[in-house]
């Protein structure tokens, strides 16, 4: 623990030996390509395959009407909406899945593609999800009964007849309209499988790029148990992942026609998709418009924060989140702050948009809830003339306070918010820096600084409240350890680029003094690894690393009494040392782990149960509240808009922490993804639902040009109810980092009178502003 | 319709008879099974699919198997040499240079050549010269630290520091 081990799962990825879906090849195996909607909305009035039925290697084409006769042409989504496999009468979003082509090769499966014709009665399509509220709107899902207009369902939180008090009597109550648009997680490697159907054994192996393969095993079963795939028949293998951050958790109908048509031909079916599908097609996050208020004193006391949201899921609610929570953790919005009043609502909408959403590597949408309570604490405090600074001094929760229970009902379980922010003020050296920004004012030149002081909340979670479709999302671990003293244990999580083989490891090295490079860490393949709901919203240190703790914990007790049997003393007389057992005040009677663990094959005690396992199923008892003290500082060219970020400090406090390298390796990764939706990202959709940005020649990943240096520190505050103290951090920077980077854009353009832009703040978007406020 | 092309892959040659149309990365992966190159994109953006090809990196993707005819092509499984990996492949094991390592064959290859021009690059000179090549996990940071370790290693340098900085 705290040793910067360096990663166990590089040699192989340094070496082009990583095992990818992709790298994935099986005799016999037939290759799917997949014919998409031209059209956000429109009917079908025919699927001419005839053309591409021709195309020499091309064995089948596959469309709704074929999935129907089986009953698969639909599915449930992670949030209990319904969503089409292929349709077989109306498409509902551009790119939507029409038909699949089946081929001998990838370039066959293409050709076929190319050569289906599919005639469409164009229709006009709900973008505006403003619109789809008003009356008129064309009822997008008729195929629901008893839907009559475009709602999904309506949430609440927190208490409105107070906050609604608190507003009317307030000195300064502020408010602002914002939208977090839709992005794409866009991980390197795309979406695919290989869907491997044995007919004589009626056994499904479906290896796909999951982040949460037991949960998936449960769905297919689901989906298709009725064709006799139960779910002792199934295999899901999720091989090495490149990149998820929450766009590998749900089904997407893909893999779902993939195992149909491996099932009807019985031989394995490869489908991969291109990168162009997978920013059309699959699972978007964000897009929530909020109407943020805050109220308060004039002196810069927060009092209550009032946040109403329309979310836009487009044409299904493909959520990824727990069950009971369609808005995620967003009721995390009231943030670090010590009030006592706050009420949330939120109207979730069908438009004729691809179906979401997904994390975008942020735990259920607390980044909106963050963005949110960030940008209106600093448009208070510019309300009030109050450094923002010293207004987040002034209103945070303190360190004396904890455990802490927020207005909308959650119990924060750590956090010393004062020293993280004094930290991160200290090191950019804050003071000076509002010095420079005041000379630079003088002559007209724009410099901003913005801070982000978050509080996040991972490590779903406790069984009481969170499930998916039911399933608890605890996690769990199972620890084999070899009679050589050399261990393998197993995960229901899955590392996407995380690091597991290296933490995990070291967790058990902790408990059980088994050197770290000793213990093989295998995760992702059903057969072999315990039940688990996967990684995803920073679950897995929280959860399964948890449960490694836990199994840890129930061999050493193991061992103790082995040990005592081996140096015939009581199990009172011997302390533990990482590594071994030893008999109080005589520390040269010991054992050791390997020594032990030997006996327990050799010579255990008559009675006991042989061999060196032990699994556990670890229910947390609280979700964790990572939190953040995030200082970005911006220099704005005021003629083109031009946006520099010249310093970005990130103090985050993941409670005690594993692997100081690794952790700062996810906060940078967590930071790039952080800039990117503050300042290039956005999927835009035109008036007739045509995706104007659907490749990567016009999303705007950053590279290594547009991502700046991060300057990161932390400071710990454990967690008190988690076996280790941690907390988990992957999401901590994503989450955080927008509101600082939009903090510090608004603050450049405040002389202006600018109070808000919505991201990604783009040059074009500051210079429009400036010119509108006559600045330029 | 099918042409023969002959290219030395890693320093073994092939003859393969391939569609004039397959592309390059194909020809790699499908053809030879060197499954080390990846594919990321469709539009030549991400280059995880980036090789050598007569020492220039390239995104396989964006060249036809049949414009490889007669060259020498390295792959990321032909980087180590007799396995002893190169400074480049130990740059970014020791400086955590790569999360899900995705992107990694083709950020080892496209700063192959990169340090076989200019062995004393810069930041910014890095910056640019990996700004044709995406990752999305680690924040470039530690990409970069790898590549500086590396140039320092090949030229012959005190190693820098692998450890973490933190403020």
């Amino acid at each position: 623990m705290g040793h910067s081990l360096k990663r166990k799962e590089d040699i192989r990825f340094i070496q082009g030996k990583g095992h990818y879906v992709d790298d994935i090849k099986l005799p016999g195996m037939l290759y799917m390509d997949i014919v998409r909607s031209p059209y956000a909305y429109a009917k079908i009035k025919n699927i001419n395959i005839e053309a591409a039925m021709k195309v020499p290697g091309v064995i089948a084409v596959v469309t709704g009407r074929d999935l129907e006769k089986y009953n698969l042409h639909w599915m449930p989504t992670l949030m209990s909406d319904t969503q089409m496999v292929l349709p077989t009468d109306t498409v509902m979003y551009q790119a939507q899945e029409v038909a699949a082509v089946i081929a001998t090769s990838k370039y066959a499966a293409r050709d076929g593609r190319e050569a289906v014709k599919v005639e469409y009665e164009p229709m006009k399509p709900v973008i505006d999800p403003y619109k789809s509220l008003e009356p008129g709107a064309p009822v997008l899902r008729p195929d629901k009964p008893g839907k009559t207009d475009n709602h999904i369902w309506h949430w609440e939180a927190g208490d409105k007849a107070k906050t609604e008090e608190v507003f009317s009597k307030a000195d300064i109550v502020v408010k602002e309209q914002m939208h977090i648009p839709r992005i794409h997680v866009a991980s390197i490697e795309t979406c695919g499988c290989v869907a491997d159907y044995d007919k004589i054994n009626n056994h499904l192996t479906m290896y796909m790029t999951t982040q949460a393969p037991h949960a998936i095993r449960t769905v297919i079963a689901l989906v298709a148990g009725h064709v006799g795939l139960t779910e002792e028949k199934i295999r899901v293998i999720s091989p090495d992942i490149g990149g998820g951050f929450g766009g590998k958790v749900p089904v997407y109908p893909g893999y779902v026609i993939a195992i149909a048509v491996s099932f009807l031909v019985g031989k394995p079916v490869k489908w991969i998709e291109d990168r162009s599908e997978n920013l059309q097609a699959d699972s978007f996050a964000r897009d929530y418009h909020i109407t943020a208020e805050m109220a308060g004193t004039k002196d810069g006391k927060i009092l209550a924060t009032r946040f109403k949201i329309l979310a836009d899921h487009g044409y299904t609610d493909a959520s990824a989140n727990p069950s009971k929570f369609p808005t995620g953790m967003f009721s995390i919005a009231t943030g670090s702050y010590d009030y006592g009043t706050a009420f949330m609502e939120a109207d979730a909408v069908y438009t004729n948009k691809p179906p979401g959403g997904v994390a975008y590597r942020c735990s259920f949408r607390v980044t909106e809830a963050v963005h949110a309570i960030e940008r209106m604490t600093d448009r208070f405090a510019m309300e009030v003339g109050k450094d923002p600074a010293q207004l987040r001094l002034d209103n945070f929760i303190k360190k004396e306070d904890f455990p802490w229970k927020s207005p909308t009902g959650w119990i924060y379980d750590s956090g010393d918010y004062h020293k993280g922010l004094l930290k991160a003020m200290d090191a950019v050296n804050y003071h000076q820096l509002r010095a420079e920004q005041a000379e630079k004012r003088k002559k007209g030149e724009l410099m901003g600084i913005g801070i982000s002081t978050f509080t996040e909340i991972v490590g779903a979670g406790p069984s009481k409240d969170f499930d998916i479709l039911g399933i608890k999302m605890f996690d769990s671990a199972e620890i084999r350890v070899h009679p050589t003293g050399k261990a393998i244990a197993r995960f229901g999580t899955k590392s996407q680029g995380q690091g597991h083989e290296t933490t995990y490891a070291q967790i058990i090295a902790e408990e059980l003094g088994i050197p770290a490079e000793n213990i093989a860490v295998e995760e992702g393949d059903t057969d072999t690894a315990p039940y688990g709901l996967g990684t995803y919203a920073s679950r897995s240190t929280p959860t399964a690393g948890a449960a490694a703790a836990m199994a840890a914990r129930k061999l050493r007790d193991k061992a103790r009494k082995i040990a005592a049997y081996l140096l015939e003393v009581s199990e009172d007389d011997l302390e533990w040392e990482p590594g071994k057992f030893f008999v109080k005040g005589a520390p040269e009677k010991s054992k050791t782990i390997q020594e032990i663990v030997f006996a327990s094959y050799t010579n255990h005690p008559q009675g006991m149960e042989a061999g060196f396992e032990a699994t556990h199923y670890y229910d947390p008892p609280n979700l964790t509240f990572p939190s953040g003290a995030y200082i970005c500082v911006v220099d704005v060219d005021k003629e083109t808009g031009a946006i520099k970020v010249r310093r970005f400090v990130a103090i985050d406090d993941c409670g005690n922490i594993i692997n100081p390298m690794i952790v700062q390796g996810q906060v940078h990764g967590g930071l790039t993804q952080g800039i990117a939706p503050a300042m290039y990202e956005e999927l835009i959709y035109d008036e007739a639902g045509n995706i104007l940005n659907g490749t990567f020649m016009d999303y705007l990943v950053p590279t290594a040009v547009e991502s700046p240096k991060w300057e990161t520190g932390h400071t710990v505050t454990p967690s008190p109810h988690h076996p280790i103290g941690a907390k988990g951090v992957g999401e901590s920077p994503t989450v955080g980092a927008p509101p600082a980077i939009a903090n510090a854009i608004v603050d450049a353009l405040s002389p202006y009178g600018i109070t808000h832009l919505d991201i990604p703040i783009t040059p074009f978007k500051v210079w429009k502003a400036l010119k509108e406020k006559g600045a330029i | 319709m099918l042409k023969q092309i002959t290219v030395t892959v890693n320093g073994e040659q092939h003859t393969l008879e391939v569609e004039p149309r397959l592309l390059l990365v194909h020809m790699i992966r499908e053809l030879l099974n060197l499954t080390g190159t990846h594919i990321g994109c469709d539009t030549s953006s991400c280059g995880a699919c980036t090789i050598l090809l007569d020492g220039k990196s390239v995104k396989s993707c964006t060249v036809l198997a049949v414009q490889a005819n007669g060259k020498s092509i390295t792959t990321i499984e032909g980087v180590a040499k007799d396995g002893q990996l190169s400074p480049l492949q130990e740059g970014f094991k020791e400086n955590h240079g790569l999360h899900c390592g995705f992107c990694t064959p083709g950020m080892i290859l496209r700063a192959t050549e990169l340090l076989a021009n200019n062995p004393n690059p810069t930041e910014e000179e890095i910056r640019w010269g990996i700004a044709g090549n995406l990752c999305r996990c680690t924040g470039y940071n530690n990409i970069v630290k790898a590549i500086q370790y590396a140039g320092a290693k090949i030229r012959g340098e005190e190693l820098p520091s692998t450890e973490p900085e933190f403020v």
